[in-house]
Parts: structure tokens; C-alpha cells; sequence
């Protein structure tokens, strides 16, 4: 029996080893590259990632080779376009950002895969098919595509489709414009797979794939005063099974769950779920560190997970009053709240996400380290993205930051770390112990490791 | 750092002070003057917003309710009397009251240009948006003309929004003086809440110019019902522009602020970054 040795997820110890990383290896980053969002498909066989620039990249597994047993399928681009452009906002003369915030894949139900990205104002539904035959032997015109002469034609000849070099194409299907005053912060397909939710800072909107130009308002927080304005809507979600439920989380720390079967506008929640606040850690900052920047249902559809700044709690969705689990992300900054907040550091958002069987979960951190927690075991990891790791198949060390007294070797100091290079978006693998890690403008793959 | 502590008030000389006292005074000013810094520091965040891109809401909210608390508390202090007294005997008017904690006037060359670049666009932008031909936009709009983009006419925008907007200054700058005895009548009114409602509402004013409502006569009538005009008094403050020089298009990308990527407010703006957005600028002006 292997002694385990640090690992986390699943029900064994597994162990991470880099796989791959995407991107530039350039000091300089350019602003474009960032990426802002990845996201496997529902099969795993895809993995999305969108950038600043606008651009969608989408990476596809190989298959797995019987050669090579050592090396699970590597990802390699299998598309790339561009989804959405800078505009400019006439009216209020500023510029719309072409950012990416959001992708959402929709399942797969037939052999094309599409997908919705989300800028901060608009979302686009993206189709993206192959192409592998050409038909050739057409009559009327040659192989360059000319018409042919007619007189010249004595025969007729049925075309034959002849295989031709993989080709992949993304169109975009659908535009969904003119819904959002505010900027764009989720995007959550339905169980239904015919509808979607959009949130802004201060509405949700339910659309239908097919129509773009109208959706329904099922949120709206907005004060009829605006110097009232007190609290925005950070995230939202749709419920995994239950298509009349989802979630929108707030920058006051709370969630509200709501059903559509319950009024045309959900102003009114279902249910509300807020940790009362500890009294004794009161600051002035306890309100923008207790603001959600990411809400993400289980698979299981049971619990949800928040991550605040500081913190990533499990609900059950069954107890408003309190979480069932709070794991620290990285609590030696409680201390430096003051710097985080004077350098804006304290306004980054991170996500979170759960693996296939919601035994385990990540989110990010700075330093570009990300951080996972077994939720049966209680055991927590520290990783970090960073080239100097990146033999392939090479494990993973885990890393630990000293939080005060003597620092031991291979230890970090909270003063040295880097809080440029923050890992903000992860995803894990639907099926597999796959994740994908994004820090700036690289993505790094991580498999755990085959014994 | 800045968790609650016990306050006592600082005693003045004249009496014997004791070791304990002194001690408590010292922590407790201590705590003020971190207080007070956190407080400008906050001001600060809220008044340089990249105007290039469309402010963080959640941002510019967490800040304003983190305003609001340290305003609260200082009020309860007694504090925030003493700050608005402090200012009123030095002559200023009530209006510039509002934003005339030290760190600000000292940074007023830094975000005065900007928020005067916005206000002049959105007026000469305003103006011609209502009489724009739709093919130009390039989005397609339904009923709404409120959600109207423009790409590609980016150039004739700004050049004529520079033009109407400096006449259009010259305005505001009337209206303010004429407004400022209505802002003294809020000020004794509301006493501690008065400096936040107008940062506040001048922040979130700029993101309340579009509604989807619909019908075309409607939606124009709301469009400039939302415009909230203490943003241009605000502005006219922090500008300090009394006598409105003429500006051209150049002095404009002179008085820019940093880049908002900046990490640290007090350190040296990057220069790249100045660079690329200058060139951005000076390419929407041009209209290259």
C-alpha cells in the first residue's frame, strides 16, 4: 500500500503531475493573453479557455494511445476564433470591453459542440463542426471551382465526398445584445437545455436559445435611487437537475435561491443563506471580504460552494443559516487587508470548482499556488503554477507559505509573494482527476499520476 | 489593523496627563488617523476610475459602503463634526467642502483631467446620439435608444463631443456657483451624510444614463431624466477650473491620469502603460 503522500481527491491519494502548459513563456505579458475564463465541456474531451483579446481557444484531448501508456491524452488546439470585438459604447462614451468573462458549454447533442461566451455585454452562441470530406466530381464546375464549359460536358458523374484535412469551423449562431445595462458576470445553462440565465451587477436575465431579441427579467436589484445602491450581484447559477432553480450570490456575502415557478420576477428568494458574522474580526473590511465572487452548485445538485476572499464554504442547500463546511484559503492575509485593499488586490475574484464526484474542490490563490481540499478526508494541498515545475509527468511538490516565526526551507514568506500572478479561474475535469489552471496568460494541465 | 478598539478622547494640555491616559490617547489617535487614511484613501479610489472602460460597479459599491462606515463611525465619534467644521472656517464653500480632504486637493491634477474628458464626451456625445442614424450603429438595436454602439464613427465622436463639451463647461461652471447654496442647505440637514450621497451618486450617476424601456419617445424622455447633475458640479470642484480655458484635443492626453493598472496609488505611474493608453487615445481622436 503506497503511504499516501500529500495528495488530494477522489476517494485515493492522488498525485499531481504536470501534464502540459499553453502560452507564451515571455516575461512580458501581453494584456491581451490574459485569460479570463476556462471551462471543460460535459464529456472532458474539450477544453475552452477565452482571454482578454476576446479570442476563444479550444483545446481537444487525443485520443489515448495504447503506445504510450504512461501519458493520458495530451490537449491540443483543436480551434481558435474570435468571439467577441472591443465596441463602444455611444451613449455613455466608453468602451465595451471584448473581454471574455464567461464560457458555458452546452451539451452535446449532435456531432457539432456549442458553446456561450460572454463579454460584458453581450453573449454569443457558438457553433463549432468539423469538416473531413470534400465532395469532389461535381459537374458544372472543376476543382478550382470554375464553371466548366458546357458544351464540354458529355458525361454526368454523381460527386464523391473525398476525405479531406480536418477542418474546424465556429460560427456564431446567435446573438443575445441589448440586455444588460451592467456588466456581464455569469452566464448558467439550464437543465432544461433549451434555456439560459445572464446576470449583471443588478439583474438576471432568462433567455431562450433560439430567441435573441428578447429575454425575460428575473432579477432586478437595481434601487430606484441609485445612490441607494448597497449591494450587486457577483455570480449566478442555474440548478444541475432542477430546471425552476438557481442561485445569485451578492457582495454582501449572502445567496438567495430562487424559483421561477414562484413569481414571474424573482425578487423575492425562496431561500436566503447567510453566515451570521463573527463579531470579534469586525473591520471595516469585513464586508468586501466577505463578498462572493464565485457560487457553484455540486454535481450532486445537494450543496453549492462559495468563495469569498478569504474562504471557500459548502452549503447545504437545506440549512440557510450557516455552511456545513468553510475551508481557508489563505488566511495569512487577514493581516495585510490594508495593503490588499490600498494596491486593489482585495477586488480580485476567485472561482472555485468541484471535481466529477464533488469529493473535492479548488480555487485559486496568489503566487500563482492554487489550493484543493478533500472534503472526506479534510486534508488540504497548496500548488503552485510556475515552469520551474514543468518536466512532464513531474509530480507536483506542495507548497506552504510561513506565516510568522522562523521560516523553514522551501517555504515562502507571506511578504514574498507575488500578488501579480493570481490564479483566478481553475476547472477540473468532469470525469477524470484532469484540471486546468490558468495563471495570466498560461494555462497549465495537471493529471494525477498513473502507478 | 484597523478592528475595533476602545477611543477616548485626546485630552488637551492644561491638565496632568498620566502615563495610561497618554497611552490611550496615543492608540486612540493612532487608530484615527489610520481611520482617516483609510477614509482618503477610499475617496480616492472612487474619484480616479479608468473613464476609458466602464468603472467596476461592485468595486465602486464595496468602496462607497466602506466610505459610509468609516463616516458613520466618525460621526458617532463626533469626529466627522470636527472634520466639516474645520473646513467651514477656513472660507471654502460648502460644495467644495466635499471633497477637500487634503489628499485629494493634492491629487487633484491627477484625476481632474479625467473625469472632464467623460463629461465633456457623454454632453457632445449626447447631443449627436439623438439625431444618429441608426445604420451607423453597430449593433442593431430593437426598440431601445438607449443601447445604441458605435464602432468605426469613434474618431467624428470625440472630435465634436471636444468642441460642444468645452461650451458646455463654461455652463456647468455657472450652475455650480449658482448651486452651492443649496448644497449648504442639505449640508446642516444631514450633517455626516452629506459628502457621501454626492461622491456616491456622481459615481454611480454615470452608469444610469441607459434603460430598456420601451418606445422610442418614452426611452428619451427617461434617458435624460437619469442624468444626474451634481457629477458636473463635482467635476467643476475638482477641476478647480474657474475661468474655463479653451482646450484642444493634445491638452487633453496631457492631463490623463496613470493607467489604473498601477499598483499602489502613491507609487510612480508605469510609463508603457501611460504610453499605450495615450496612443489609444490619440488613435480615437484622430480617428486613424
Amino acid at each position: 500500500v503506497n503511504a499516501p503522500r500529500g495528495g488530494v481527491g477522489g476517494g485515493n491519494d492522488f498525485q499531481w503531475c504536470f501534464s502540459q502548459v499553453k502560452g507564451a513563456i515571455d516575461e512580458d505579458v501581453a494584456e491581451a493573453d490574459i485569460i479570463s475564463t476556462v471551462e471543460f465541456n460535459c464529456s472532458g474531451e474539450l477544453l475552452a479557455t477565452g482571454d482578454k483579446g476576446g479570442r476563444v481557444v479550444i483545446f481537444q484531448r487525443e485520443q489515448e494511445s495504447k503506445n504510450r501508456l504512461l501519458s493520458r491524452g495530451e490537449y491540443n488546439v483543436y480551434s481558435t476564433f474570435q468571439s467577441h470585438e472591443p465596441e463602444f459604447d455611444y451613449l455613455k462614451s466608453l468602451e465595451i470591453e471584448e473581454k471574455i468573462n464567461k464560457i458555458r458549454w452546452l451539451p452535446q447533442q449532435n456531432a457539432a459542440h456549442f458553446l456561450l461566451s460572454a463579454n460584458d455585454k453581450t453573449i454569443k452562441l457558438w457553433k463549432i463542426s468539423e469538416r473531413d470530406k470534400r465532395a469532389e466530381g461535381y459537374n458544372l464546375k472543376d476543382e478550382d471551382g470554375r464553371l466548366r464549359d458546357q458544351f464540354r460536358i458529355t458525361t454526368l458523374r454523381v460527386p464523391v465526398l473525398m476525405p479531406m484535412d480536418l477542418m474546424v469551423e465556429a460560427s456564431p449562431r446567435r446573438i443575445f445584445a441589448n440586455a444588460h445595462t451592467y456588466h456581464i458576470n455569469s452566464i448558467s445553462v439550464n437543465s432544461d437545455y433549451e434555456t439560459y440565465l445572464s446576470a449583471d451587477d443588478l439583474r438576471i436575465n432568462l433567455w431562450h436559445l433560439e430567441i435573441t431579441d428578447r429575454s425575460f427579467n428575473i432579477v432586478d436589484i437595481k434601487p430606484a435611487n441609485m445612490e441607494e445602491l448597497t449591494e450587486v450581484i457577483t455570480a449566478a447559477e442555474c440548478h444541475p437537475h432542477q430546471c425552476n432553480v438557481f442561485v445569485y450570490s451578492s457582495s454582501k456575502g449572502t445567496i438567495r435561491l430562487c424559483d421561477t415557478r414562484a413569481a414571474a420576477l424573482c425578487d423575492r428568494h425562496s431561500k436566503f443563506f447567510e453566515e451570521p458574522e463573527d463579531p470579534s474580526s469586525r473591520s471595516f473590511f469585513s464586508e468586501i471580504i466577505s463578498s462572493i465572487s464565485d457560487v457553484k452548485f455540486s454535481h450532486s445538485g445537494r450543496y453549492m460552494m462559495t468563495r469569498d476572499y478569504l474562504s471557500v464554504k459548502v452549503w447545504d442547500l437545506n440549512m440557510e443559516n450557516r455552511p456545513v463546511e468553510t475551508y481557508q484559503v489563505h488566511e495569512y492575509l487577514r493581516s495585510k487587508l490594508c495593503s490588499l485593499y490600498e494596491n486593489d488586490c482585495i477586488f480580485d475574484k476567485f472561482e472555485c470548482c468541484w471535481n466529477g464526484s464533488d469529493s473535492a474542490i479548488m480555487t485559486g490563490s496568489y503566487n500563482n499556488f492554487f489550493r484543493m481540499f478533500d472534503r472526506n478526508t479534510r486534508r488540504d494541498i497548496t500548488l503552485e503554477a510556475s515552469r520551474e515545475n514543468s518536466k512532464p509527468r513531474a509530480m507536483l511538490k506542495p507548497r506552504k507559505v510561513c506565516t510568522g516565526g522562523k521560516r523553514k526551507k522551501d517555504e515562502i514568506s507571506v511578504d514574498s509573494l507575488d500578488f501579480n500572478k493570481k490564479i483566478l479561474h481553475t476547472a477540473w475535469h468532469p470525469k477524470e482527476n484532469v484540471i486546468a489552471v490558468a495563471a495570466t496568460n498560461n494555462l497549465y494541465i495537471f493529471q494525477d499520476k498513473i502507478n | 489593523m484597523f478592528s475595533k478598539g476602545t477611543k477616548r478622547k485626546f485630552s488637551d494640555g492644561g491638565e496632568a496627563i498620566s502615563d495610561e491616559s497618554l497611552l490611550g490617547a496615543r492608540v486612540a489617535s493612532s487608530y484615527s488617523l489610520q481611520r482617516q487614511s483609510l477614509l482618503d484613501m477610499s475617496l480616492i479610489k472612487l474619484q480616479l476610475c479608468h473613464m476609458l472602460v466602464e468603472p467596476n460597479l461592485c468595486r465602486s459599491v464595496l468602496i462607497a459602503n466602506t466610505v459610509r462606515q468609516i463616516q458613520e463611525e466618525m460621526t458617532h465619534d463626533g469626529s466627522w463634526h470636527m472634520v466639516t467644521e474645520a473646513f467651514c472656517s477656513a472660507g471654502q464653500s460648502p460644495s467644495e467642502r466635499l471633497v477637500a480632504t487634503e489628499v485629494l486637493c493634492r491629487s487633484r491634477e491627477q484625476d481632474a483631467e479625467p473625469k472632464l474628458f467623460s463629461v465633456i464626451s457623454y454632453e457632445g456625445c449626447r447631443e449627436e446620439e439623438v439625431v444618429a442614424d441608426e445604420t451607423l450603429c453597430s449593433v442593431s438595436v430593437s426598440n431601445t435608444v438607449s443601447n445604441v454602439c458605435l464602432a468605426g464613427r469613434m474618431g467624428q465622436c470625440w472630435e465634436k463631443s471636444e468642441l460642444s463639451g468645452v461650451e458646455r463647461d463654461e455652463e456647468v461652471l455657472e450652475d455650480s456657483r449658482l448651486g452651492s447654496g443649496e448644497d449648504e442647505e442639505i449640508a446642516t440637514e444631514d450633517g455626516a451624510s452629506t459628502e457621501s450621497p454626492k461622491t456616491i451618486g456622481q459615481v454611480f450617476g454615470t452608469f444610469e444614463i441607459k434603460n430598456g424601456s420601451p418606445g422610442p419617445d418614452s426611452a428619451l424622455e427617461e434617458l435624460f431624466s437619469d442624468v444626474d447633475t451634481s457629477y458636473y458640479d463635482l467635476d467643476t470642484m475638482l477641476t478647480g477650473m474657474q475661468s474655463a480655458p479653451k482646450m484642444g484635443p493634445y491638452d487633453l492626453l496631457d492631463s490623463l491620469a496613470p493607467s489604473h493598472s498601477s499598483p499602489s496609488i502613491v507609487s510612480t505611474p508605469n510609463c508603457r502603460s501611460d504610453l499605450n493608453e495615450l496612443d489609444h487615445i490619440m488613435e480615437i481622436i484622430v480617428g486613424s
